[in-house]
Formats: structure tokens, sequence, C-alpha cells
């Protein structure tokens, strides 16, 4: 098998779909000779045509409307949002209508549309590329949020995510675009949506990350281990809807969950996961449920944008704190 | 007059000095003190910006968007403001607003990711760096209207590029502006590129100053590497807008002579030969060849003003090698007017960071 970063499996999630698929279009600003600022879509538009893969005027909620008509005609579109901090004047869009247009239409129509967009921390980038709103959108019923963070997961939960025949928001972490590399199989495989994943088993602790806070989590894990402490990584993997089923049944059985998000502290995905475990593993839980995240701030810039990322330091002092209940 | 003289359904191009440096009517020039000083802050401009390109290879900057080719918009814009006039950029107005007041330090440090470099000098009628491309027009609308509201006589220059006039907002912005009469100058950088994407993609009509005329006022195209032409139709169009006269678009009509920022590479979607083309109108040259020409710039001067402008580069590196980095307290301090609810926070912060230092 091939490995491939995160990126890479991007690109090659895209070039599989699009060929198993003549439906499937990909637009968005600089997604074409350019190949995104990031090059996630590099060689598609040579491949595939200008007709397949375009570049749009600068305008989000261009993107995202006309996406969703294309979406309602049959096509399979997928956009790109140049980055996460930039899908705002494309929320009126996704909220009042992708989301909402089976709903409304009852049923007749449906809006097959994923929308790719980098996002997360640690990168050093400009304000605005470094946000961390999965929350926002993961409030919106009817569309899903997934947020892989491996290169398996990344193609597979891609091509999942462009034949699902919903809106789904695609996102994919920057600081482990390139940093983070693993085993990819060729050709077309999906990874389901709506699955969390216990990614190392534990008995003592879980640890619940997303993005790049699931490689902390492992890491956290293996420094754990030394110390003798047995913990559990789950990768949340789908943001929304949320695999409660998993999510609960970890937290059963280790009695102690962590959850770290880089997103601010108030109303983050940390707050839902814990509602779940006090509403139905109340009575397992050996201490409170743990969040580490974001403070409730505008992100920092570049210079100090690392103290408002749950680092190692702040994890450990969560879990001594747990585990000393 | 140069607003309305000058058509842009007629492919009609405003400019004063072309790119052989020859002046169209010279009794219509500004003054020789003005054209030099002109010239003199355009040196300058592209000077800051390259030292910003090398301070950013060195590691000692983030990401950082240079204006190379669009110094002659600047600079004209700088020098047709007042004192009271308003300034609403994008991110790519380094160099107009270290001339309309922002230290260069502060430029640096802010772009150097040091939150203390976004506090400009208290007064300063100037808003903080715009990201969200596209966004920034409408407070350039609302500020003009809440003058108007007011009844005082303010102007308003709002900066943004080609790709920013897609955006929804952009329309918006220019539909209140015809609709309240707010005094606002739309300075629209046409340096045909958005990242990639090309200026005359982004839109099927032939020039970008004519939407204005379906929002109801003028727009008008100009050389935007010119900067005399730059400097004489801003200023046109805030007498108007102090006036009572209200908006104005002007596309300024240039080329990117660069990377988009430091984190591009141009070379993937330029035409070396276009660039050549344009690096030949460079507004910087272009400006030197008539003052030269007209015995108005010598050699010394030259060199005095290469002495001049290192030193006051040189001054400001200093202090992005000296500033204090941000404090917990810059922050938080800034999130709300009141904010008790996030004192734990802070003081959580605080406490990691303390421990850190003690390593344990
Ligand atoms: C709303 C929004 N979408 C996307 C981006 C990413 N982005 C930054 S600059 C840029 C191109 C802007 O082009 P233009 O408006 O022509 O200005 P220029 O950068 O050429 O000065 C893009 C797409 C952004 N900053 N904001």
């Amino acid at each position: 098998m091939a490995i491939k970063s995160n990126l890479d499996a991007v690109n090659d999630a895209l070039r599989t779909a699009m060929k198993k698929d003549d439906r499937v279009v990909v637009l968005g600003e600089d997604v074409g000779a350019l190949g995104g600022v990031f090059r996630a879509t590099a060689g598609l538009q040579k491949e595939f045509g200008e007709k397949r893969v375009f570049d749009t005027p600068l305008a989000e909620a261009g993107i995202v409307g006309t996406a969703i008509g294309m979406a309602m005609y049959g096509l399979k579109p997928v956009a790109e949002i140049q980055f996460m901090g930039f899908i705002f004047p494309a929320l009126n869009q996704l909220f009042a209508h992708a989301a909402r247009l089976r709903n409304r239409s009852r049923g007749r129509f449906n809006v097959p549309l994923v929308i790719r967009t980098p996002w997360g921390a640690g990168a050093g980038a400009l304000e605005h590329h470094m946000e961390s709103t999965e929350a926002l959108l993961t409030q919106i019923p009817g569309l899903k949020v997934v947020a892989p963070s491996t290169p398996y997961d990344m193609k597979g939960m891609l091509l999942a995510a462009i034949e699902d025949p919903d809106p789904v928001i695609f996102l994919e972490h920057m600081r482990i675009y390139r940093a983070v590399k693993g085993e990819v199989p060729e050709g077309h495989y999906t990874v389901p949506l709506g699955k969390s994943e216990v990614v190392r088993e534990g008995k003592d602790i879980t640890l619940i990350g997303w993005g790049y806070m699931r490689h902390l989590a492992m890491h956290i894990a293996d420094l754990l281990a030394e110390k003798g402490i047995d913990a559990e990584v789950l990768d949340l993997k789908t943001l929304a809807p949320l695999d409660s089923k998993t999510i609960l049944a970890s937290a059963m059985k280790t009695g102690r969950d962590i959850i770290l998000h880089e997103a601010p502290r108030t109303c983050g995905l940390g707050a839902e996961i814990a509602a779940i475990c006090s509403e139905c593993g109340l009575l397992s839980l050996k201490a409170p449920v743990e969040r580490v995240t974001g403070y409730d701030i505008t992100m920092p810039l570049r210079m100090s944008e690392k103290l408002n990322i749950p680092d190692e330091a702040r994890v450990l002092e969560a879990v001594d704190r747990v585990m000393n209940f | 007059m140069i607003l309305g003289k000058y058509d842009p359904l007629k492919g009609e191009k405003f400019c004063m000095i072309d790119e052989n440096g020859i002046a169209k009517e010279v009794a219509s020039l500004p003054d020789a003190e003005k054209l030099k000083a002109l010239y003199c802050d355009m040196v300058k401009i592209r000077a800051m910006d390259d030292k910003a390109f090398s301070l950013q290879r060195q590691g000692r900057l983030g990401t950082y968007g240079q204006l190379k080719g669009s110094e002659a918009v600047q600079v004209g814009a700088a020098h047709a403001m007042e004192k009271d006039d308003w300034l609403v950029p994008s991110y790519r107005e380094n160099g107009l607003m270290h001339l309309r007041g922002v230290p260069l330090s502060s430029i640096y440090l802010y772009w150097a990711g040091n939150e203390l470099g976004a506090k400009f000098p208290e007064g300063s009628k100037i808003l903080p760096f715009s990201i969200p491309v596209g966004s920034q027009m409408l407070h350039a609308v609302g500020l003009g209207m809440a003058a108007n509201i007011r009844g005082d006589k303010a102007a308003i220059v709002t900066c943004f590029g080609d790709g920013a006039t897609s955006e929804g907002e952009f329309h918006e912005a220019m539909n209140f502006a015809g609709v309240f009469n707010s005094p606002t100058v739309f300075l629209c950088t046409n340096n045909q590129f958005a990242i990639s994407f090309r200026s005359t993609k982004q839109t099927k009509t032939p020039t970008i100053a004519q939407k204005a005329l379906s929002y109801g006022f003028e727009g008008i195209v100009v050389d935007g590497m010119d900067a005399v032409a730059m400097y004489q139709t801003v200023s046109e169009a805030l007498a108007k807008a102090r006036m009572g006269g209200g908006p104005t678009f002007i596309e300024a009509v240039t080329f990117r002579l660069c990377d988009h920022t430091t984190s591009d590479d141009a070379s993937i979607y330029q035409d070396p030969k276009e660039v050549a083309m344009w690096q030949a109108r460079d507004p910087v040259v272009r400006l030197k060849k008539y003052l030269t020409s007209a015995n108005l710039w010598k050699q010394e001067d030259e060199e005095k003003l290469t002495t001049d402008v290192k030193k006051a580069i040189d001054e400001a590196v200093a202090v992005l090698g000296s500033a204090n980095k941000p404090t917990p307290e810059d922050l938080f301090g800034f999130t709300y007017a009141v904010q008790p609810q996030l004192d734990w926070q802070l003081r959580d912060l605080k406490g990691v960071i303390e421990r850190k230092s003690h390593g344990n």
C-alpha cells in the first residue's frame, strides 16, 4: 500500500471519485490551474477538464449557493472553501437551504453536496486561517460534519461523503495536512460517516479528539503508558451526527473521559459529549468529565497561537485531576 | 475635472504620466515638491515592502502579502487624503497605512503575529487590517452614513482588490453607498489577480468601474501605475465626498509584480512575458524618469533618499527585534470591555505558563 499524506489522500479521493462517477464536479477559489492553495486539487483540472474542475469568482455564498443548485440538478459538487474562517458568507446558504431543502420539499429534493475546508490552528497562519468553528456547524440539523485525521480515513470518508445523499462539511486539519502520513489503499473504498472509532484500547481513561487533537491524544496515551496508566483514545471522526453509542461505550468502560478540542470551551462539542456521558452513563463515571479546550477568546495571532491550543502540559494536568479525583 | 471625463463604458482610462515617463499635459501636473514627494514615498514603501519579504524569509514575520506594483495607488491615495479622512484597508495597504501614520514597526510586528502591532496610534482614523475579502467596505459606507447623520463633513477611503468585487458584501456596500449618499471612495486595486484567478474571469463586464453606474454613482478607470493620476483622482473624489457629492468608485489598474503572499508561487500561473511587459511600466521607475527628464531629481537626491529610507527601516526592524511578546492579559483583555466570566480562564493560562517555566 502507498504511504500518503493527508493532503495526498484528499487528492487521491477526489481523483478516484471523479473517475468513478462523471457527476462529480470540483469547484472553488483557485482549485483549477493552481490546484488549490494547499494543492489538494492539484492535477485534477488537467485530468478531468475545465468543465468538471473549475475556479469560481471569489464569493463563498456564490460557491455554496450554486453548488446547491447543481446538486439538486443531479450533479455531485465538491466545493472548496479556501479556509474555514471564510465559510461565513456561505452560512446563510448552508443553514437556510442546504440543510433543509430535503425537509422543505418533503423529500422531493436532496442536496448531495460536499464542502471541503481546511481548519485548525498550529500552522502559524494569519488571522482567520486558524479557526475551529465546527460547533457552529454541528448545531445545524441536516448537515453532516466530519473531521478525519489520518490519510486512510481522509480518503475513505471523502469518498463516503461524496456518495452521501445529504450535505457534508468535510474538515481537513491544516496542521496535519503534510505532517501526518499513513497507508492508503489504491482505488475505491469508503469509511462510513457517523461512526467514531476507538483507535487505541485502554481501560483507565478515555481521551477524545478529532483532527490534530486525535494525534495529541495518541501521544499523551504513549506518555501515560510509561506511567502505568492505560489510556483509550477515541477518534471522533464524525462530529455530526454524533456517534453517541461509541462515545458512551468508552466512557462506561473507563469511567474517565477527557475531551480535547481547539475550539472555544463554551458550547463546544466537548460540552455535548460530556452531556451524553452524564445523561446516559452517570453511574459508570469515576470522575467528572474534563474538557481541555481553546479559551473563550479570539484566536491569538501566530506568535501566541500555541498558548490557545491544548498541549501536552495542559492535558497531563487534566489527566492528573481525573485520575486523582 | 477628472471624474465624469473618462467613461468606463467607452474603455477610457485616466493617465497623466505614461509608462515612458512622459507627461501628457505638463500644465496640469502638481507642483515639483508634490511630484518629488510622491516619488520618495513610493521608494520608501517599496523598500519597506521588500524588507518585509526578506524578514518573512528569515522566519521573523509570518505570511506577508507584498504590494509590489501598487505603489502608485497607495502613495497617490495617501497624498490625496486629508488629516480627518478615514481609511478602511484590506491586508495589502501596508504602504498606505504607514503613510497615514501607522509606524512601520507596528506593521512589522503585526505581520510577525504580535497583537501589540495592531495597536495603532490613538486617534488615528484607520481601521485594522481586514483579511476576510470583500467585507470591510460596508464599514466604510457605515462610517459615511454616520457622518451624514451627524452632519459632519467626512470622507472615507476603502481599499480592496479585484477579487473582492465578487463578494456579495461588496455589492451591498455599493448599493448602500448610493442609497445613503455615503461619502465613500471605493478604491479598487485591480492588480489583475485574486491569488491565481484572473480579474477578467471575476466578472463579465470589461471594467470593474462600470459597476458603479448601476449603483447610481461615478466610476472611473485610472492607470494604477501612475502616481500622479492616482493622486489627482483620489483628491477629486474625496473633495466631492466632503462636499456632499456622495460615493465614487476608482478602479486602479495595475499588475501584481510579486507572489500573492509569501505562501504563494506565482510562477505556476503568471506568464513571464506578461510579467516583463508590466515590469516595464513600473510605477516607481516611471515617475523617476519624468523627474529626471524634467531636471527635478539628481543623483544626490537619490542617494540621500536611499540613506533616509534605510535608516527608517533599520529603526523599525530594531523595534521588531526588541518588542515584548503579548502577555496572557494582552490575549484576553480585549475580548469584552468587562469580562469577569473569563477571569478563571486567564488565571488558568497564567498558571500553565508559570508551571511550564518551572519545568513541571
Ligand atoms: C472571504 C474570503 N475568502 C477567501 C479568502 C482567501 N483569500 C485571501 S486573498 C484572496 C484573493 C484576493 O484577491 P483580490 O481581492 O483581488 O485582492 P489581492 O489579494 O489581489 O490584493 C483570497 C481568495 C479570504 N481572505 N477571505
